[in-house]
């Protein structure tokens, strides 16, 4: 025991000696993400570009340096967040945060940015009410209404009258059923049913089965992205669904690249919004791309766009504040930032700090032999609808 | 698991010599207030292990001395949880009363299920524990109007600790908080296992067929240290959730039992220090290796457990005391 | 009415051997050689990545990957049964929970190193996919294919422990170690085999099912708990009752999801309760 809490002494005592000295000057980022656990790979994905911005742009802005400091939650773990974020604050003295993957941690670490008056920067988690937990933070990914909604209107002005609506029962489903229902009816459409399915769910088969017995004109699908969109493809598929007469709709994550590499034919057809595709037609997109695949052979998704204008957001922050960090300063610079992205013109809302950005309706179609989302219609400057409903 | 043989003829002079505080005992518990002095940045992780320690402790009682293997202990942590962070919600934000209410609410839910898990064992046991867990949690998922579901509960605001102390950023109140109630259950707990209920429990352990032939009563013994247990985790749950103000579905999750009883196991089962040392260990080193390695710290968490049972078996302090012994044979 | 009914019925069955496939190499060691290995689907998990890798970059077709992803697993199982495992046999539950959860660490980290975090794409070959329909009924062709190699796999594994002279040392061996000394069977070297079976079956699993579960790093902790609850309910020590859990879980879960879906994510959990608390053994239970 003794011999134990000696060893354990001094164990601290040299990892807290040979905690870095930064530089003067410098500016830290802390970055707070799953980096390990199931939710590994959007983190990867995300950070990936958070390097590559780096290394196209320089590691200094404003004259200062930029560091950043990773810290892993493990999945979602608002606690271990929140510790990190505070962590970050009173120890490593970061100057701003960012990342942010799951809803319950950015959630969480709000409540820090919000004591500690740092500048918060959500790059991917989209539950609309985020952004109202600190004045200070402000978001670069999406919000779920803000592309569901959309979504819904969309497909009854497609000429869809009748839909029937599956989705995860969590969080982000329920919010995913809700803008589409609400986009839906609102534009004068009606929902003939609805299911929803585990959050762990191996086999489709039962749920899918259901919702072909209904034979509706439209089926609404919400999963998350991973092991899920490419199960349910299969399974809509085996089950004799065709696109071609009951229309599938969804979020992107259902036809995600992985999703459709495993569907194979399966998924042509689905047609889903979103607001990035590494497909996106456009000259800087295309340089995105290309760069994104030089460095870490794999092409960029949602996660990597999020933060890559999260970073884009804090640079351009940081030049208009001069290289002034505290919290006041940066999100008064960030309101009303307007850019061009490789995903096309994108925004932050002055008065809710949330993201405006052009929402694509895209379908998947066979390209060179490989399928892939095209995108065929699209919505401008789409606010999130949920904070907009807020504020009445 | 060591057999016990009492030293002393006499039962109560047996247990007086047990009761007996150790200087290392001692030393630990000064060596806990080190971090006010020397980490002063580390006092929040500091109080998110003391809150582990707790957990871990309250599985000890089952598991140690009553031989029950739960992979479900999360379901009276996350009770805790819910219980103090909606009473924070619904406007009712003192931290000791809603402890305690906590306390009550995850005691009594475990009473409930001590009475099926007293009358299982082996693998059913630890399967019908792993299913109530994950019912539990499934049922906190579906109830969101409630418990907010994945996206957590929100608006959980406390007030300060005494009407004075409240949660700061750097963890002060925390960690003294936790670090007290820490305390004060583990010399409730040390006092329990010490006593002759104690002492049975342990004798359901080694042989649970013997302990009723000899007039003990087993499974009311076991209804009795589970619902303590659950209390205790409950306790530690409403730690959590009031000193970080936030609570999630993840503290019900499968993930959070499994983890509390490698701590367990990984410092030692049956001696009430395992849980506490195990926690330390784990989360210090989880802490370090993934600040250093954020993607793949765990792997280097895997080599310390396979590392730990192929050289210390029953965990860090079994291997310890194993050691020690050995060395006193060798040298005697 | 019929129609739906039949259909329920199928594609229960198939998600069981499905669920069968994953846990039948957990029977084996577990089940047969009483080892708590958590590590079971970190198995599984290698024998999936073995599958991807041969068909989507040596170009291999799926069948010709099977035996391979069966060896790897076996293989690989033989190293970690020789330093790590075979120290552990008389060791605590506790302790062989604590060395299994390392090599899952181990493993999940290893393969998020080596593969990357990502989704790894898995597509079926053509005449694998689709389906067809006899009498009403829709039966998926790749379901079907599993409910196929399940039936094989457990005629094989039942027979080839039943009626061979391998089988019957096995037996032994796991029965009673001392007295199976006695009679000269090499009881080290059986049991090596016997785990190596059991993973090597792991592995195939993991193969077979990738298709329809997907495979990433997180696969060794996804599905131990599926695995553990086909196992506890089958019975100790019992292939067929693996197999018949497997079924009769993976049918309520399927008919539950399909007519009562509001209890679709409690349903597993608590026809795993209700099979535990009617035989705490499990089904065909010897211990």
């Amino acid at each position: 025991m003794q011999k134990l809490l000696i060893g354990l002494g001094s164990l601290a005592a040299a990892l807290l000696a040979a905690s870095p000295v930064h530089a003067q000057g410098a500016i830290k980022i802390g970055l707070i993400m799953p980096y390990s656990g199931q939710f590994a790979d959007t983190a990867t994905q995300m950070d990936n570009a958070i390097k590559l911005y780096v290394s196209q742009h320089g590691d200094s802005v404003a004259g200062r340096k930029i560091e950043f400091i990773r810290k892993d939650t493990g999945g979602i773990a608002p606690d271990i967040a929140k510790r990190l974020a505070q962590e970050l604050v009173v120890r490593d003295k970061v100057d701003l945060l960012a990342g942010f993957v799951l809803t319950p941690n950015a959630l969480a670490a709000s409540d820090v940015s919000a004591e500690a008056k740092k500048f918060m920067v959500i790059m991917n988690a989209a539950t609309a009410i985020i952004t109202t937990k600190s004045p200070y933070s402000a978001r670069t990914s999406l919000t779920i209404p803000q592309l569901n909604e959309t979504l819904g209107a969309w497909a009854y002005k497609s000429g869809v009258r009748k839909a029937y609506t599956m989705v995860s029962d969590f969080g982000p489903g329920h919010d995913g059923e809700n803008g589409f229902q609400k986009g839906f009816k609102d534009a004068g459409g009606q929902v003939v049913g609805s299911v929803r399915f585990p959050v762990a769910n191996p086999d489709f088969s039962a749920f899918v089965q259901r919702a072909k017995d209904l034979n509706p004109e439209a089926i609404y699908v919400w999963v998350p992205g991973g092991v899920q969109p490419a199960a349910i493809g299969k399974t809509l598929a085996e089950r004799g669904i065709d696109p071609a007469k009951t229309r599938i709709f969804g979020q992107g994550e259902l036809t995600e690249e992985s999703a459709l590499k495993s569907m194979g034919d399966a998924g042509l057809g689905i047609i889903t919004v979103y607001h990035y595709d590494y497909n996106h037609a456009s000259a800087m997109n295309a340089a995105f791309v290309k760069a994104y695949n030089g460095a870490y052979s794999r092409n960029p998704d949602i996660y990597s766009i999020g933060g890559w204008d999260g970073m884009h957001l804090i640079y351009e922050a940081l030049k208009k504040t001069g290289g002034k960090t505290d919290g006041d300063s940066l999100i008064a610079a960030a309101k009303g930032m307007k850019w061009e992205s490789p995903r096309g013109p994108v925004s932050i809302d002055p008065e809710t700090r949330d993201i405006i950005q052009t929402v694509y309706i895209r379908r998947v179609e066979k390209v060179g032999g490989q399928p892939r989302n095209v995108e065929f219609d699209k919505v401008e400057n789409v606010k999130d609808p949920f904070k907009a409903r807020m504020k009445k | 698991m060591t057999v016990l043989a009492p030293a002393s003829a006499e039962p109560h002079r047996y247990l007086q010599a047990q009761i007996r505080w150790h200087g290392l005992e001692i030393a630990f518990w000064i060596a806990a207030l080190l971090p006010f002095l020397l980490f002063k940045t580390y006092l929040v992780l500091a109080s998110q292990i003391a809150i582990t320690a707790l957990f871990a402790l309250s599985l000890d009682l089952i598991l140690g001395y009553a031989g029950i293997v739960s992979l479900g202990h999360a379901a009276f942590f996350g009770l805790g949880s819910y219980t103090a962070g909606l009473l924070a919600k619904l406007g009712w934000g003192e931290p000791l009363t809603g402890l305690v209410i906590a306390a009550a609410v995850a005691g009594l839910v475990g009473y409930a299920a001590s009475l099926v898990i007293a009358r299982f064992r082996h693998l059913a046991l630890i399967m019908i524990t792993l299913g109530m867990g994950l019912l539990l949690h499934e049922a906190a998922n579906s109830a969101s109007w409630l418990t907010g579901g994945a996206d957590g509960l929100q608006g959980v605001r406390m007030w300060p600790l005494l009407g004075y102390f409240r949660f700061d950023l750097y963890g002060v109140t925390a960690y003294t908080y936790s670090l007290i109630v820490l305390f004060l259950v583990f010399l409730a707990s040390r006092r329990l296992i010490h006593s002759p209920f104690g002492l049975s429990l342990r004798g359901i352990r080694e042989n649970p067929v013997r302990m009723p032939a000899i007039g003990a009563p087993s499974s009311a013994h076991i209804r009795k240290i589970y619902t303590i247990s659950a209390a205790v985790a409950g306790t530690a749950g409403a730690l959590l959730a009031q000193t970080t103000q936030t609570v999630s579905l993840e503290v019900l999750s499968f993930q959070r039992s499994a983890d509390v009883l490698v701590m367990l196991i990984l410092g030692g089962a049956g001696r009430l220090y395992g849980g506490i040392l195990g926690a330390i260990i784990y989360l210090v080193a989880r802490d370090q290796l993934s600040g250093f390695n954020p993607q793949y710290w765990y792997f280097w968490i895997g080599i310390m457990l396979i590392a730990v049972v192929m050289f210390l078996p029953n965990g860090v302090l079994g291997g310890l005391a194993w050691l020690r012994a050995a060395w006193r044979g060798k040298t005697a | 009415m019929i129609g739906p009914l039949v259909g329920v019925l199928f594609d229960g069955f198939a998600y069981g051997m499905l669920l069968f496939l994953l846990s039948v190499g957990l029977s084996v060691t577990l089940g047969m050689m009483n080892f708590v290995n958590l590590a079971h689907c970190s198995f599984a998990m290698l024998g999936g990545y073995v599958t991807v890798s041969l068909m989507n970059d040596l170009g291999w077709p799926f069948f010709a990957t099977l035996p391979l992803a069966f060896l790897a697993a076996a293989a690989v199982s033989v190293v970690l049964e020789r330093v790590l495992y075979r120290r552990l046999y008389r060791a605590s539950d506790l302790d062989q929970c604590l060395l299994t959860i390392g090599i899952v660490f181990v493993s999940v980290a290893s393969a998020a190193y080596i593969y990357g975090t990502v989704q790894q794409p898995v597509q079926m070959p053509d005449y694998l996919q689709g389906s067809f329909v006899v009498m009403g009924v829709n039966i998926a062709v790749y379901r079907l294919f599993l409910v196929g190699a399940a039936l094989a796999i457990t005629l094989i594994l039942v027979a080839g422990l039943e009626y061979t002279r391998f089988g019957a040392q096995v037996r032994a061996a796991v029965d009673n170690q001392r007295m199976a000394r006695g009679l000269g069977i090499n009881v080290g070297g059986v049991f090596a085999v016997t785990f190596a079976l059991g993973s090597g079956l792991a592995g195939l699993g993991g193969s077979l099912a990738i298709a329809i579960v997907g495979l990433d790093p997180s696969f060794a902790f996804t599905y131990l708990i599926y695995v553990l609850i086909v196992v506890s309910t089958g019975g100790l020590g019992s292939i067929g009752g693996s197999f018949v859990a497997a079924a009769l879980l993976g049918i309520s879960d399927v008919a539950g999801k399909y007519y009562v879906p509001q209890l679709g994510s409690f349903l597993i959990y608590l026809v795993m309760l209700g099979m535990l608390m009617w035989r705490p053994a499990g089904l065909f239970g010897k211990r």
